[in-house]
């Protein structure tokens, strides 16, 4: 029934402080609340995505399971954002590529101090890391990027704003930052 | 042990740093690497900084810091080296020898590696052993070889025959066939005057057979006119552009006409040193050509009072490469001369004012050398009236690859390259690379293009591919060649090129689109207009000219709709799935989804 | 010589042996770069001051100024090839910002902010490279370094000592330093060498001095690196 813009948002490796700080624009995102609304996100528990305008990604790609959700966005969403330093570039979890991937899962499920019934879990459940943790544009073509860790709250609302006004959105000097 | 031969090898450089390369080569062939014992005394003894050495070893590909085998195999890897299969040739050694490629056996006797291009191109697949020769490898010898490494017989203990480099001349021309006695040219030379000489080379109009073509006797001039002293000449045989051989046939066979255009060229500018770049593929040459050296001295050819001339003394000193193709580069080469890692400097200043040592310096190359020599004895009307007018004279051409009669060849400029494929015996042409990677790729519909430096330039190399060929094959030869030969020293080269190879490979391993097509396009003008040297500046040309050439095989090679990664996607879960012990249908990813 | 030159238009003036973008600086025309610093032999590798002189591509930090010269410094193409140039040198090494010391005091991070880079571009190289942490004062990373060769300038030109060096070849390119275990405990350089304090990245820091200033309140947070290098980068060194 509605025309207002749909948005999905997600979390893949990431910490959610992307999500935090889009919640950041407090009065701001009411207003905006008469023109969006909410697809798959934390924000409300739809499981998958449907058809949406704009897709949000918070966090890089370390697992199967990021791939699949990434995928599932970028059929779903006509514009892709990446949203964070985590998502552009890794960041923070990205630290783990320094070490060989075999040596942290001998580390977390075998030698670790404290670790008893030393196994590797084996559920087919359960999703298998990547060798490296990768920014997203290296899985799926992302139509925008929000540098930032994380993006303040003027980013998101300089964004979603150009992109509700059809818009190509664009940063002034002040509200770029890698940090 | 090591302190008596760093001692000996010291007093043969007597202790001069800009030596430094020759002597890290020899201290390589005597105990496979560069010991960090032998740093620290090198270092001291030259009082230099120990990273200059370090540096030196970690830019030529011929030295090492770990220990390479004792037999040290490394196979071609010339774009005509593989249509030739050294594939299979590098298989077979491997299993016979039971070593794998990229590595040192565990008995270090024996390690087996790529380089790039051998300058063997018109008899490979080729190879080198502790930096001599192997031409024309095939099954056979090979099993020869190994035999010979297994019962580790010397090297020097070897049929001769296992190294023998022959020099196929098919079209000698105006050059390789002048009668020339030594002397000639300095006694033409001194009689016409040497003012009258240099003008004589500027009617001539002979333009540098290196690439560039620059204009010699400007080059000359000017250097001549520098205030400072001592001025000095060198002659580029670097020739690491792979394809190319010419200049190996010249210092083999024409060895005395080469160095007396240097000695020209000395009397005209006022130098009293001459170097001899040799690169470090041409090992099998030293000897040979010290001894050609010897002579000239003995015949008063070389040394003091050339000639009987009072205060025209001059000599040569030959140094040698050892495996960095940015050498060819005149300042890089000039950087590498003086014991350091091979960086093109910046310029201006030229090196023709500010050279070697800082001095002026002219560097030329092996077949301008060749042609002033003639010039001298002729003069330069001769030469003018052959080629056109904008490259005037003749050009050397070593052709490779799916002809009937590889070798050499001299054509007069302007030749089209449809006569230069007939006189090679080449059918069923899909297209021909002139000038190698750096150069340009031609298809069949352009054969009447002409070989000029106003067409197609061509330092020395031409090969030939015919319809069976893949173009993916030649771009993607290219283009790592020049990744690997990348000094680094500027950003756009240094990371551009590795980008340039990742994402011709994505396209080329089926995992491009569209976009990824305009990535490649964008990236190649991005190296191409941003890089420091010459090296940068080509380096997209294998890229641009195979895409301008056949741009319907690099859209057919675009297998996505829609973006997919640039890596196998799978693959990067192999690593968890092993240890999770899993191989369920959600251990595996799609490369795209369906 | 001195005379003219113009850059995009405006004619500024030169004095002798001066190159393009001293003259430039000293006119207060920002041409980026990142392997020149006032008062530094010129090295002309980042290829970021890349400009047309007469129609030519040359780099700024080493091409003589001359008089009547034309040069073009700024427009849509040659900011997009320093754009990409920049995201060459992000996707080259590990650059992690939020967890880097020098985050907004970083010439790199400034460049990039300055050509409004959003994003890296390129697929990652995934580089390995260590850190040196051996020494009492200097932290190396080798991870954000960008082979601008100005610590090696300052180590050998202005401390007389030759701390450091560039070896490798192309993309193996790596610093090494010199001590006889390759460590920087095992140096001679000190907390007062130029060479400590040099570097436009957060490769080489001075330990124990990370976070005095806040982050959000560091240079380039406040002002485009088009403003502090005309400004203050003048006064560092001369
Ligand atoms: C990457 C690169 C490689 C080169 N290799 C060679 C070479 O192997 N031999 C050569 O004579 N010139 C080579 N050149 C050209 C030299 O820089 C220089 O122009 C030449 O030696 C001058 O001699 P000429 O005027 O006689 O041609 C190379 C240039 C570049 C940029
Ligand atoms: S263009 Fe390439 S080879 Fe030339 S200086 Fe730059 S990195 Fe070195
Ligand atoms: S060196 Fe600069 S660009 Fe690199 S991580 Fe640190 S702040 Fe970021
Ligand atoms: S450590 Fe810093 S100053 Fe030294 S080369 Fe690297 S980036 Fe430049
Ligand atoms: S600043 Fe000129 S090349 Fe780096």
């Amino acid at each position: 029934m509605t025309n207002k813009i749909k948005i999905a948002t997600t979390s893949l490796a990431g910490c959610f402080g992307c999500h935090m700080s889009f919640l950041d624009m407090d009065e701001r995102l009411v207003d905006l609340a008469d023109i969006i609304e909410f697809d798959r996100s934390p924000f409300t528990d739809i499981e998958h995505c449907s058809p949406c305008d704009i897709g949000l990604i918070e966090g890089g790609v370390c697992n199967s399971e990021n791939i699949h959700v990434l995928r599932e966005f970028r059929k779903n969403c006509k514009t892709l954002i990446a949203v964070g330093a985590c998502a552009i570039n890794g960041g923070l979890p990205a630290l783990r590529n320094f070490v060989k991937l075999e040596d942290c899962l001998l580390e977390a499920y075998r030698d670790g101090i404290g670790v008893d019934n030393p196994q590797i879990p084996n559920d087919p459940e359960l999703p298998l890391l990547l060798d490296k943790v990768r920014p997203i544009h290296e899985i799926v073509k992302v139509d925008y990027f929000m540098p930032g860790c994380p993006p303040s709250a003027d980013v998101f609302l300089a964004f979603l704003t150009a992109l509700i006004e059809g818009r190509d959105p664009s940063l002034p000097y002040k509200l770029i930052h890698y940090d | 042990m090591l302190t008596t031969f760093l001692q000996k090898v010291l007093t043969e450089a007597d202790y001069q740093p800009f030596r430094l390369l020759g002597m890290l080569r020899k201290v390589q062939a005597q105990y496979q690497h560069i010991p960090p014992e032998a740093i620290d005394s090198l270092a001291e003894a030259l009082n230099i900084p120990r990273t200059q050495i370090i540096a030196v070893v970690e830019f030529y590909s011929f030295l090492h810091l770990t220990p390479q085998g004792r037999y040290d195999i490394l196979i071609s890897n010339s774009i005509t080296d593989q249509m030739l299969g050294n594939d299979q040739i590098i298989s077979y050694l491997s299993s016979t020898l039971n070593v794998k490629l990229g590595e040192v056996r565990d008995d270090g006797l024996v390690s087996l590696n790529h380089t790039s291009c051998s300058g063997m191109c018109d008899q490979g697949p080729a190879g080198l052993i502790n930096g001599y020769p192997l031409p024309r490898l095939d099954p056979p010898k090979i099993d020869r070889i190994v035999a010979l490494i297994e019962q580790q017989t010397p090297l020097t203990e070897w049929p001769p025959e296992l190294f023998h480099v022959e020099e196929i001349i098919h079209k000698p021309g105006l050059l390789l066939t002048q009668a020339f006695n030594n002397g000639d040219a300095l006694h033409a030379t001194f009689t016409r005057g040497l003012a009258e000489t240099l003008a004589e080379a500027d009617l001539s109009n002979l333009r540098g057979r290196g690439g560039a073509g620059f204009k010699t006797a400007l080059k000359w001039r000017t250097c001549s006119q520098q205030a400072a002293t001592p001025r000095y000449v060198i002659c580029n045989a670097d020739e690491g552009e792979p394809g190319t051989f010419k200049d190996r046939m010249l210092l083999d066979l024409y060895a005395d006409q080469v160095f007396e255009g240097m000695t020209v060229c000395a009397a005209i500018i006022g130098s009293n040193q001459g170097l001899l770049y040799l690169r470090g593929e041409y090992l099998f040459l030293y000897e040979k050509l010290l001894d050609v050296l010897q002579q000239r001295r003995e015949q008063g050819l070389l040394g003091t009072n050339i000639l009987g001339r009072a205060g025209f003394d001059f000599d040569i000193e030959i140094r040698m490469g050892a495996g960095a193709y940015i050498c060819g580069e005149a300042s890089a080469q000039i950087e590498s001369l003086e014991g350091k890692p091979g960086i093109p400097r910046t310029k201006p200043p030229n090196s023709v004012m500010c050279g070697y040592q800082r001095k002026p310096t002219v560097v030329d190359n092996v077949e301008t050398f060749l042609a002033s020599t003639h010039i001298a004895i002729h003069g330069g009307q001769w030469f003018a009236d052959i080629g056109t007018p904008q490259s005037t004279g003749t050009k050397l051409l070593s052709i490779s690859g799916d002809c009937a009669r590889p070798g050499i060849y001299e054509y007069p400029f302007g030749v089209s390259i449809r006569e230069i494929l007939q006189d090679c015996g080449a059918s069923d042409v899909m297209g021909v690379q002139v000038g190698g990677p750096s150069g340009t790729f031609i298809s069949n519909r352009e054969l009447d293009r002409v070989l000029a430096f106003e067409d197609l330039s061509s330092a020395g190399s031409f090969m030939v591919f015919n319809s069976t060929r893949n173009i993916f094959d030649i771009a993607r030869n290219f283009t790592d060649f020049f990744a690997h030969e990348s000094c680094g020293f500027c950003t756009p080269c240094r990371v551009g090129t590795s980008l340039l190879k990742q994402q011709l490979h994505k396209i080329i391993d089926g995992h491009g689109s569209a976009a990824d097509l305009e990535e490649l396009s964008e990236l190649c003008l991005v190296v191409r207009n941003n890089s420091h040297c010459g090296l940068g500046e080509s380096a997209a040309n294998p890229i641009l000219t195979t895409l301008a050439s056949y741009p319907d095989l690099y859209l057919k090679q675009l297998k996505h709709q829609e973006f997919s990664p640039g890596f196998d996607l799978d693959a990067t879960l192999n690593v968890a799935r092993r240890m999770a012990q899993r191989d369920d249908p959600s251990a595996h990813l799609m490369q795209v989804e369906n | 010589m001195s005379g003219t030159l113009t850059i995009d238009d405006q004619i500024i003036p030169f004095s002798d042996g001066q190159t393009i973008i001293e003259a430039a600086r000293t006119a207060g025309v920002y041409i980026p770069h990142l392997c020149h610093r006032p008062g530094y032999s010129p090295h002309g590798s980042c290829k970021l001051c890349t400009v047309f002189v007469n129609g030519r591509q040359c780099s700024a930090c080493t091409f003589p100024a001359a008089d009547g010269q034309k040069v073009i410094s700024t427009n849509e193409d040659m900011q997009q090839d320093r754009l990409r140039i920049t995201q060459m040198l992000f996707v080259e090494g590990n650059h992690f910002c939020p967890s880097c010391e020098k985050s907004g005091n970083c010439q790199l991070q400034g460049v990039a902010y300055h050509l409004n880079m959003l994003d890296n571009h390129f697929p990652h190289f995934y580089a390995q490279r260590e850190m040196d942490a051996s020494h009492p004062d200097i932290l190396i990373d080798h991870n954000r370094c960008i082979f601008c060769n100005l610590c090696v300038r300052a180590s050998r030109d202005k401390d007389g000592k030759n701390v450091f060096a560039i070896a490798g070849r192309g993309i193996n390119k790596r610093l090494i330093i010199n001590s006889p275990t390759g460590k920087l405990k095992d140096s001679d350089i000190s907390m007062d060498d130029c060479a400590a304090h040099v570097c436009p990245t957060g490769a080489i820091l001075i330990k124990h001095t990370g976070y005095q200033v806040p982050i959000g309140e560091r240079i380039y947070d406040h002002q485009p690196i088009s403003q502090v290098a005309c400004d203050t980068e003048a006064d560092h060194d001369e």
